[in-house]
C-alpha cells in the first residue's frame, strides 16, 4: 500500500499577483526536491504545465496539491525536514487560513493513482468524520492496513 | 508521573556522564566516556548501564569505522542520547499539553505571524536579561548565547547548528509553526549580533541553522 494526500488551500490573490510572486518563485525548486526526495511515487499535474497551480477541481479560488508516496514517513521527512518547510512556515502570506481540514491522507494500493474526485471525498470524509482509517492527517495517523499499529 | 528515570541523574558523576554523551555528535562507547571524564572503564561501564536501563541513553553496537571482516573483533556497545523525553515539575504541571492547545488554536486561527512577534521579543528579552541588558554586537559569539538558552550548539563550517530541539514533541506535533517560532525566538537572540538564523532541517536535530556573523573570529 502507498500513501495518498490532499491538500488544499486559498490564495490571498491570484497566482499571477505580485502577492503570490514568492510562492509561484519557488514552486519549480520544491516540486523538483519532492520529484527526487525518498519514497515520492506520484503528484498531480496540469495539462498546461509541469505543476497542479492551473487546476481548481473544488472550485475557482482552491488550489490544489495531490500525491501519492510510499510511506507516511517518507512524506514526512520531505514535508518537515527539507527546504520545504521554509515554504510552509511563509504559508499564511500567501494563502487564507482554512476553515476546516485542508489536508487529508489515505492508503492506496501501490500502483493506484488517486483521482480529485476520490480525493476530494477522503477530505470531506475528514471533515465530518475527524480523523479515521478512511482520512487521516499527520497528527493523528492511522497504520498501513495489514501492520498492526505502532 | 514516574519520577524514576530521572532519579538516577542524582548522582553527579552519572549526571555527567549523561551529558558527556548527550555533548557529543555521534554515539559514543565507554572508553571515550572514561577518557573525556577523566574516570575508569569500568565506572563509566557502570553509569553508562544504569542510564540504559533507565531509558536515559540508547545502546548500538557496531565495528569502529575501518574495521571489517574476520578479526574485526567485537562490536563495541555505543551509547547515545534516548529520544524521549522526561520531565519532572513539583507541583505537577502540564504545560506540554497547554502549549498544544495553543499551537493549535494558533494554527487555526493563521496567527502565526503575531505569534513569531512574540517570540521575537521574547529572544531579544532574553539575551537582554543575560547580557545585562544590551543587545550582542556584531560579531558577538552566538555559541554562548545559545548554550545559556539550551540549545547545544556546535560549529559546522560556516554555520552554527543545534542539536537540541528545544521544543521537541510539539515541534513535531506543528512545525510549521513551532520550528518557525524557534527561528523567530532565535532570531531575536541574535539580534544585532549579525548573524543570520534560517530554516535548514537535516533529519536529526534542530531545524534551525545560523550563517555566522562576517565579523565572528575576528
Amino acid at each position: 500500500m502507498h500513501l495518498a494526500q490532499l491538500n488544499i488551500a486559498t490564495p490571498v490573490a491570484p497566482p499571477g499577483s505580485p502577492e503570490l510572486e514568492g510562492f509561484m518563485s519557488r514552486l519549480e525548486e520544491i516540486n523538483a526536491l519532492a520529484d527526487r526526495s525518498p519514497g515520492f511515487v506520484w503528484r498531480l499535474v496540469g495539462d498546461d504545465g509541469d505543476d497542479a497551480t492551473g487546476l481548481r477541481p473544488y472550485g475557482p479560488d482552491v488550489m490544489v496539491n495531490l500525491s501519492v508516496w510510499e510511506s507516511l514517513e517518507s512524506l514526512r521527512e520531505f514535508t518537515y525536514r527539507t527546504g520545504h518547510l521554509e515554504l510552509m512556515r511563509s504559508r499564511r502570506q500567501w494563502f487564507k487560513a482554512a476553515d476546516g481540514p485542508y489536508l487529508a491522507m489515505w492508503w492506496v494500493p501501490a500502483g493506484h493513482i488517486p483521482s480529485v474526485v476520490e480525493a476530494g471525498e477522503r477530505l470531506e470524509h475528514l471533515r465530518v468524520h475527524g480523523p479515521t482509517p478512511e482520512a487521516f492527517t499527520f497528527r493523528a495517523p492511522f497504520p498501513r492496513p495489514g501492520t498492526l499499529a505502532a | 508521573m514516574t519520577a524514576s528515570p530521572l532519579a538516577v541523574l542524582h548522582d553527579p558523576v552519572r549526571r555527567g556522564v549523561y551529558e558527556f554523551v548527550a555533548a557529543q555528535g555521534a554515539p559514543v562507547g565507554r572508553d571515550a566516556v572514561a577518557g573525556g571524564m577523566s574516570i575508569g572503564r569500568t565506572l563509566a561501564a557502570f553509569h553508562l548501564d544504569k542510564l540504559a536501563a533507565a531509558g536515559l541513553l540508547e545502546v548500538t553496537y557496531a565495528r569502529p569505522a575501518g574495521r571489517t571482516g574476520p578479526g574485526a573483533g567485537r562490536p563495541a556497545k555505543l551509547y547515545r542520547r534516548a529520544v524521549g523525553e522526561h520531565l519532572l515539575s513539583v507541583p505537577p504541571r502540564e504545560y506540554r499539553a497547554l502549549a498544544e492547545i495553543l499551537a493549535e488554536a494558533v494554527e487555526e486561527s493563521g496567527a502565526d505571524a503575531a505569534a513569531a512577534a512574540s517570540a521575537r521579543r521574547q529572544g531579544a528579552a532574553r539575551t537582554a536579561a543575560i547580557r545585562g541588558g544590551l543587545a550582542p554586537d556584531d560579531g558577538a559569539d552566538p555559541v554562548a548565547l545559545l548554550t545559556e538558552l539550551g540549545y547545544e550548539p556546535y560549529l559546522d563550517g560556516a554555520d552554527v547548528r543545534l542539536r537540541n530541539c528545544p521544543f521537541g514533541t510539539v515541534a513535531a506535533a506543528f512545525p510549521p509553526l513551532v520550528c518557525g517560532l524557534n527561528l523567530a525566538l532565535i532570531e531575536g537572540v541574535l539580534d544585532g549580533s549579525g548573524c543570520a538564523p534560517r530554516l535548514d532541517p537535516r533529519p536529526e536535530g534542530c531545524c534551525v541553522a545560523i550563517r555566522l556573523s562576517k565579523n565572528n573570529g575576528d
